[in-house]
This record gives C-alpha cells, sequence and structure tokens, in this order.
C-alpha cells in the first residue's frame, strides 16, 4: 500500500508518454558530475577505440571532424529525475567509428579526460543507438556539458551519456564504471527505473 | 541484490531555516544510517496515485531513526512547496537512500578539508561539519559560504557558535553586513587563496552549489594548485526543486 502525502496534489503535464516513471521535464539544462571540467585542447584532443586484442583505433580531432555528421534530435533522461525532449546533437554515429573495428567483444568501458569511466553491453552503442556529439542546439558543446566532445547514448539514464569522452575499450568481462562502483544501476533503463543498485 | 526499499517518513519536526527554506525532520522507521554528504530520494503520492519524486541531500547525521533535510522552495517547482509550504507534522512522505558514495566525508578521514558552499548546496556540507562534531574529529575545517545576503544563511545560529578546528567566512554576493572589507561580489580567487588550505596542506575539497558557481569555484582551486582529484564537486541545478 503506498503512503499518501496529504494535500499534496502534484503538477500533471501531458508529456505524450515520452517522460519515463519519476522524472520531470526541465526547461534549462542541469549539470552534473564528480569533479572539476577537464579542458582539453583540440590539438591534443583524441578519440580511441582500444578492442580486446589490444588493436587501437585512433581519430585525431582534424580526422574525428571529417567523419560523416549526423544531427540526432533526441529525449534524454538523467537519473537526479530530470528529463529533457527534443534536444539536438552534432556529431558521429558509433556505427560510423566501430565501421572498421574487428571485435567479438560484448562490453565498453568507456573512458573520459577527467578520469571518468562508464560501462555498458557494447550493443548499446550501436545500430543507431549512440553518437559521439561535438554540438549542441547548434552551438560548441560547452566544457561545462562535456565539450569538446561526449557521449550520448539517450536511450540509457545520462550519466551513461560519458561527457569529455576519450575512448572506449571493448571488453570480453563487464566492468562497472564510476558511479556503478559507487551504488548505482549497472544498466540503467530509465524506462524501467533502474536507478540504483538492485532495482 | 536487494532493491533499496522506499521507507514511509513522518515529518516530527519543522522550523524555517529562512524566508524561503525550511528544515524538516523525519522519523524513518529502520533508517540504516547514512554518510555525510549522501543524499536521499523523496517520494510525494498524491490521493489518486499520482506521484513525483526529487533527491535532498541530508543535513546531518542519522540519529537513530531520524534525519534532517533542508529544503529551499523552487519557485515553480512540484515537489519543494510542498515540503516548505504544506507538509505539516504527523503527514508523511517516501524516503528511499541513502544514495551515493563520492561526495561524502567519512570521521576516520586525516586530511584537512575546505568546504565551498553556495546558497542551499551548504547543506551536505553542513552534514560533514555535524558528522565531525558528532564523532569527535580534530581534522580542521575550513568553510566558504557563498550567499546572496546574510538572510540567505542557513544554520546561522550554529554556526556563530565557536567550535574549535572549524573556520568559517561568509563570501557575500549581493549585500554584505556594514563593517566588512569584502565588497559584496562573487567568489574568486582571493576568497579561495585567503580562506582555503594551501595546495601543499593536500586538503579534500568539497564543492557544492548552482553549477556556475561550482564551475567557477573548482576552476579557481584548480588555478590554485589544487589536484583535480581531491576536488568533489556536487552541482544543483535550478530545476533541483
Amino acid at each position: 500500500m503506498s503512503i499518501i502525502s496529504r494535500g499534496f496534489r502534484g503538477r500533471r503535464r501531458d508529456d505524450g508518454g515520452r517522460v519515463p516513471p519519476g522524472q520531470y521535464l526541465a526547461d534549462d539544462f542541469p549539470v552534473l558530475s564528480a569533479g572539476p571540467t577537464p579542458r582539453v585542447p583540440l590539438d591534443r584532443w583524441e578519440f580511441a577505440i582500444d578492442t580486446e586484442a589490444e588493436q587501437t583505433h585512433r581519430w585525431s580531432w582534424e580526422e574525428f571532424m571529417a567523419l560523416p555528421a549526423e544531427t540526432p534530435t533526441v529525449d534524454i533522461h538523467c537519473v537526479t529525475k530530470w528529463s529533457k525532449l527534443d534536444t539536438t546533437w552534432e556529431g558521429v554515429s558509433l556505427d560510423v567509428l566501430f565501421e572498421d573495428v574487428e571485435t567479438a567483444a560484448e562490453y565498453a568501458l568507456v573512458y573520459s579526460y577527467g578520469g571518468y569511466t562508464t560501462n555498458l553491453p557494447l550493443e548499446d552503442l550501436l545500430d543507431g543507438k549512440a553518437w559521439i556529439v561535438h554540438r549542441f542546439d547548434g552551438e560548441e558543446l560547452e566544457p561545462r556539458h562535456g565539450g569538446p566532445a561526449r557521449l550520448i547514448v539517450p536511450h540509457l539514464y545520462f550519466w551513461k551519456s560519458a561527457k569529455w569522452v576519450r575512448g572506449i575499450r571493448l571488453l570480453n568481462e563487464d566492468w562497472p564504471g564510476f558511479w556503478e562502483t559507487a551504488g548505482y544501476h549497472n544498466y540503467g533503463d530509465p524506462w524501467r527505473e533502474q536507478r540504483y543498485e538492485g532495482d | 541484490m536487494r532493491r533499496l526499499a522506499w521507507r514511509p517518513a513522518e515529518l516530527v519536526h519543522a522550523a524555517a531555516e529562512t524566508e524561503t527554506a525550511r528544515t524538516l525532520r523525519l522519523r524513518v522507521p529502520d533508517w540504516p544510517g547514512h554518510l555525510a554528504g549522501q543524499h536521499v530520494d523523496v517520494r510525494l503520492t498524491a490521493e489518486d496515485g499520482y506521484t513525483a519524486q526529487r533527491s535532498y541531500s541530508v543535513a546531518g547525521p542519522a540519529d537513530g531513526d531520524l534525519i534532517e533535510l533542508t529544503v529551499e522552495t523552487v519557485q515553480d517547482g512540484e515537489v519543494s512547496p510542498y515540503l516548505t509550504e504544506e507538509m505539516r507534522v504527523g503527514d508523511q512522505v517516501e524516503i528511499r537512500g541513502p544514495v551515493g558514495g563520492w561526495f561524502v566525508w567519512r570521521p576516520e578521514s586525516r586530511a584537512p578539508v575546505l568546504l565551498v558552499g553556495g546558497g542551499s548546496g551548504i547543506v551536505p556540507l553542513m552534514a560533514m561539519i555535524r558528522t565531525r562534531r558528532q564523532a569527535g574529529s580534530r581534522v580542521p575545517f575550513r568553510l566558504l559560504y557563498s550567499v546572496r545576503d546574510p538572510g540567505r544563511r542557513y544554520y546561522a545560529e550554529e554556526l556563530r557558535r565557536p567550535e574549535p578546528g572549524l573556520d568559517v567566512s561568509y563570501l557575500y554576493t549581493r549585500s554584505a553586513p556594514e563593517g566588512l572589507s569584502r565588497p559584496a561580489r562573487r567568489i574568486m580567487l582571493d576568497d579561495l587563496a585567503e580562506g582555503g588550505w594551501p595546495a601543499s596542506f593536500e586538503p579534500d575539497c568539497y564543492v557544492c552549489g548552482p553549477t556556475g558557481f561550482v564551475e567557477a569555484a573548482a576552476d579557481l582551486l584548480l588555478a590554485l594548485g589544487h589536484a583535480p582529484e581531491r576536488i568533489r564537486t556536487e552541482r544543483f541545478g535550478p530545476t533541483g526543486g
């Protein structure tokens, strides 16, 4: 039996079923991260995919910018309860980055400038589900939002969308990342409210 | 893995902290305890079953089944106005937690501590100050607390009482009381250089507040030579309601 909070009515909005349970719509763009914002000069930026066979695929900023870009418009959901609908980004699909990558690995550990990590099954990065983006809403991605480039994986809670992304390590075994070792759910599906360990 | 349970919580005491903030003491049967700096999720349910939930930092150590939250009213918010204006002693919400194992201070820690709080970002830092006191820790603490004006200070009485090993400095951003040499302005390098610890002391720095404040303070700490891994941040979006 659920506990009623006397006198609480709440503010209901018709979101057309696009807001997962426990989330509310934010009009601005809140920022959450665990430490200071790293600042990465573009001439020293690189993105790498390391396979389980220790083959490394690398892109400099110039090489990354020369790849075919997409401008996905997606809904995003943060575990701290805010959701934002119809956010528009510009960047490169992970399908493009994985084109020449030979792997049988099932897991990916994403790592960032500044030391952040997050894990997810590799299949959650492929087939049009994830991008490395460098623009938000037509503007260059600000450092506080993960610029120069961040991952976005809109179908999972936003902590999986690593800011200041630096690379992806492919692994045969799952390896929990920063928040996943700090009590948050290993997978993080917002529609199933997988917020914390055990949810 | 056991799911973190929602527990019924009953308001046993409430007091205005400022004109826009209220401190709530809640009784949560079987509360497992928490660390200073952790937060809880609060869930409200309307009579027709509609629910809304938000996260709030805990303001102090657990006292048996009692936990304390300080909530700032977010204008046009959905949950905070209920907690700060509507909720009366005896009313119930549900609580789940504690959550968060990163932005925490443990009494067994020996490093000096710098707390940098902006506005309602003082709440988890106050939990650290109170936990230090409760544990009888002698680790030196410094608190830099940025607020718009003196009326916005949380825990003003408690922080006025002298406490060995705790230095408190206020950084007013809009209007400062007369007689202060520091003019009202946003946090600057001097504030952290004078009110903080030298980087060579290797203090643990905890920065909490609205995004712009945390960005500025964390950047200044980096400029003063503090190692990034010693700077822990917690950012409150203005929609944290």
